[in-house]
């Protein structure tokens, strides 16, 4: 199996990994080291060391909601580079259930993943997936899907499944409002999830083992945005997710609220924005400071035959393909470029479902090596070289930059020529 | 044929009880080689389905023969034809034999489109009907090791008249002088080897007549064909190959001993009775049928006589209460159904019942495949009731291991004449269920 790896060898050999766990294992679960900050932007790099493994920021972490990572083994995941994904708390609760996991020693042992795992609330799901959820103070209730059953999902459940999960990082019940909601009833959500957060804290049963996240919320509002960070950043928590962005609000507004966010959050916290995904998205967000992205965006368009390239990319079903005998990047290392053509894997989407499997490793690969490369230019001290290098190439020319990136890589120093 | 390097070397032959050998000379450089009794890999345009080469490799032996069929490439020969090199290299395949067939034996196709000069097969986009020309043609782009000639298998369907089988016989050697005729005169297929078709249906006489003809071509192999799992029962099947293997050359220092391959059938108990009459290869489809329903391979072919290994790694053990389960099941589905050949078998366990929800077990104790040791049934369970894709790879993985593990018993079990022993072990599964 070819590893790709490349960036966070160092950080990850097995010795260092021994003397930084028996560090952790007096103190908390979660060390974040700061390898490198960006002189120009808030971007950093650094190195996260968590229960199971190191993870070299910034980082994205690919999607394994229901236990899986779509038709990907843990090997191949493993051989790309990957060292932390994520699982869904709401499918996962439901199928196969908290406690077959927990006999099966936990997701890791269950689907047999010896690195990280962050497992999300539940709480996003049941907002996005179920159409009638009913939000109380207690808890969010909802009528499951399956069954047809009354379920209610509080704060306490939530960590309960969980602590069930054994995942390295866990992420507070938040009262979700779609980002394009406005008034009264993103300020109650706020701080709803504030006292949801206090009481997932004592909710946790493993707090030397398992490492809880707490969610910014407030919308699109800098006032409730800042209050928000106000109160939460006063908590003991490991890590600061920023939620209630990628809601389909305009980007003006979401880099807005990400930089107002990066910018009162503790310097020696890991930050996670969440549902973040698109390479220019990923490259803009790091230099406004954010260390931990998620997002289904690069494994589900994989299924659909669009293969993510440094310039943008191809949807290999399309008939242009029929006879292009090129890989699908010929600078990409990875399995599925080093022995197929784009000609192939078009064929072979008519036959067979590894044509998915081939272009999901392959965009995993591209997600994972862009990481890399960021991180390795902010190492190096030339992380605004790379981000003009990486504009010019994805896009054709410089009127096609997207504004708000432009904008918001100005507000970090960054001119694009 | 002349020229052609391919030797089949038969090691063991005995009446009635099958041939162990080994064909050498495969392959471009002529290193390949692949044992018989023995099964090609099937693939999906030159992929084992579900599997990328990372998964594929992950199993420790592989038949060194990969079969690919016309009715998913023959849509793409214009592409084939722009590359040039051969499908082996559009399909980023390496070090392996490539056998093109006519049709998927894992997908029936529709009758009734088959006339004196053409055949057709069922791609992506429909039917694309062959003449000797096209079929040719196609030939030359795909660059094989190995091709089936162009036949009419329509024959398989119950009912079908001696009339309709007569002539499926005479337009399967009309097709396959035509092609020959082609053939020799094409240098891109030097070295190329052709499998002649024997037809005939369920008639004896025209099976014969179908064996005797194809026999005196210069053919380097022959594909039975009309005979495939569920056109008719193991005993006639066995009756009529044993007549056709008859007809066929054995060892003629004139004339290269040569290959038979049957085609559509892999059920290990039909397997056993028909390497017994004469039967060298097999098409490996029958794991991808069973990891399509969900299910893995769990029966015993076990019959080392050596008690420590025995105990150590035996490759399916069952618990006693589950014993009686599987039986109840193969009671249900373990029977020969003509219509359906999606209906489980008792070769296999449905990871789908429930019972296997909190089933920390791995499919086969002991089995040493990727599934087997990273993965339990419970999350096999899991994920075949989510519909997650994993699920078709890590049972095709597992399936793939075990059947071929089960050939390469089988031809110990023909080297230490202990096939009877192997026959009870494996059937002895089936007739539980009695």
């Amino acid at each position: 199996m070819a590893a790709t790896r490349a960036c966070g060898a160092a950080a990850n050999t097995s010795e260092n990994i021994m003397s930084l766990k028996k560090a952790l294992s007096v103190a908390s679960p979660l060390t974040l080291r700061i390898v490198a900050e960006c002189p120009v932007t808030k971007a950093r790099a650094c190195d996260l060391i968590l229960p199971h493994s190191a993870v070299s920021t910034p980082v994205f972490m690919p999607v394994g909601t229901q236990g899986t990572l779509k038709g990907i083994t843990v090997d191949q995941l493993d051989a790309l580079g990957c060292q932390i994904c994520l699982g869904n708390t709401y499918h996962l609760g439901m199928r196969p259930g908290p406690d077959l996991i927990e006999k099966a020693n936990g997701l890791h042992g269950f689907m047999n993943w010896k690195r990280n795992l962050l497992t999300d609330s539940g709480g996003f799901q049941m907002v996005s997936l179920v159409e009638l959820s009913e939000i109380t103070e207690e808890g969010v209730k909802f009528k499951s899907p399956y069954d047809g059953k009354e379920i209610l999902l509080t704060p306490e459940k939530s960590i309960s499944i969980q602590n069930s999960l054994g995942s390295d990082i866990m992420m507070q019940l938040d009262d979700v409002v779609s980002s394009t909601v406005t008034g009264p009833r993103v300020e109650e959500a706020m701080h709803r999830s504030i006292r949801w957060l206090d009481r997932c804290i004592s909710a946790n049963k493993n707090p030397e083992k398992q490492n809880l996240f707490a969610i910014i919320q407030g919308g699109l509002n800098t006032e409730l945005r800042k209050a928000c960070l106000d109160e939460m950043t006063q908590r003991d928590v490991p890590g600061f997710a920023i939620g209630g962005l990628s809601g389909g609000e305009e980007k003006d507004d979401f880099w807005r609220m990400v930089t107002l966010s990066t910018d009162h959050l503790p310097r020696e916290k890991p930050r996670y924005l969440m549902g973040v995904g698109y390479a220019v998205d990923l490259v803009v967000c790091v230099a406004l400071g954010c260390d931990m992205f998620d997002c289904v965006f690069p494994t589900r368009t994989a299924r659909f035959g669009s293969a993510l390239v440094p310039w943008g990319s191809l949807q290999i079903k399309n008939k242009q393909y029929a006879k292009d005998f090129e890989p699908i990047d010929s600078d990409c290392q990875c399995p599925t470029c080093k022995r197929h053509s784009r000609a192939y894997l078009h064929a072979l989407f008519k036959s067979d479902s590894a044509a998915m499997h081939h272009v999901t490793i392959h965009n995993i690969a591209y997600q994972l090596n862009l990481m890399c490369s960021v991180r390795q230019s902010i190492v190096e001290g030339c992380f605004p070289e790379f981000i003009r290098t990486f504009m010019k190439r994805m896009f054709p020319s410089r009127d096609q930059y997207p504004g708000w990136a432009v904008d918001a890589l100005a507000s970090v120093n960054i001119t694009l020529e | 044929m002349a020229g052609c390097r391919m030797k089949l070397e038969l090691s063991r032959v005995a009446l009635g009880k099958g041939r162990l050998g080994v064909l050498k000379g495969l392959g471009k450089t002529g290193q390949l080689s692949l044992e018989v009794p023995g099964c090609l890999l099937h693939t999906h345009l030159g992929t084992v389905p579900h599997l990328t080469q990372d998964t594929l490799s992950t199993l420790s032996t592989l038949p060194s023969v990969t079969q690919i069929t016309l009715s998913n490439i023959a849509e793409h020969q214009e592409v084939l034809e722009e590359f040039k090199d051969g499908f082996r290299k559009f399909a980023g395949l390496h070090d392996t034999v490539l056998y093109c067939a006519l049709h998927d034996p894992a997908t029936p196709c529709p009758t009734g489109h088959t006339t004196n000069k053409t055949v057709s097969v069922w791609g992506s986009g429909g039917r694309i009907e062959l003449t000797v020309a096209k079929f040719m043609a196609l030939q030359k782009a795909v660059k094989p090791d190995w091709y089936q000639s162009m036949a009419d298998g329509e024959t398989w369907q119950i009912n079908t008249s001696h009339k309709r089988v007569r002539k499926s016989v005479d337009r399967s050697l009309a097709h396959l002088d035509e092609c020959l005729l082609v053939h020799q005169k094409s240098q891109e297929l030097e070295g190329v080897e052709v499998f002649g078709v024997v037809e005939g249906g369920d008639i004896l006489e025209e099976r014969v007549r179908s064996a005797k003809e194809t026999a005196k071509r210069p053919v380097s192999g022959f594909c039975l064909d009309g005979l495939q799992t569920g056109s008719m029962d193991q005993a006639l099947r066995t009756q009529l190959i044993s007549a056709v293997t008859k007809e066929l050359p054995e060892d003629k220092p004139s004339f290269p001993l040569s290959v038979r391959l049957l085609q559509g059938v892999g059920r290990p108990d039909e397997v056993l009775a028909s390497v017994e009459a004469g039967v060298d290869l097999f098409e490996g489809f029958f794991p991808f049928q069973v990891t399509e329903r969900g299910c893995a391979l769990i029966f015993n072919f076990n019959i080392s006589s050596n008690p420590e290994l025995a105990g150590r790694a035996p490759p399916a053990v069952l618990e006693p209460g589950e014993d009686q389960e599987t039986a109840g099941d193969s009671q249900h589905n373990g029977d020969l159904n003509p219509d359906d050949q999606t209906q489980m078998t008792s070769f296999e366990i449905n990871l789908k019942d429930k019972r296997y929800q909190g089933d920390f077990r791995p499919l086969v104790e002991g089995c040493g495949c990727y599934c087997c040791r990273n993965h339990q049934r419970a999350y096999l369970h899991h994920l075949l009731v989510t519909n997650e894709l994993l699920a078709g790879v890590l049972l095709m993985i597992h399936n793939t291991a075990h059947y071929h593990a089960f050939f390469s018993a089988l031809r110990d079990a023909l080297a230490e004449d202990t096939l009877d022993l192997l026959k009870r072990r494996v059937l002895g599964q089936t007739e539980r269920k009695d």
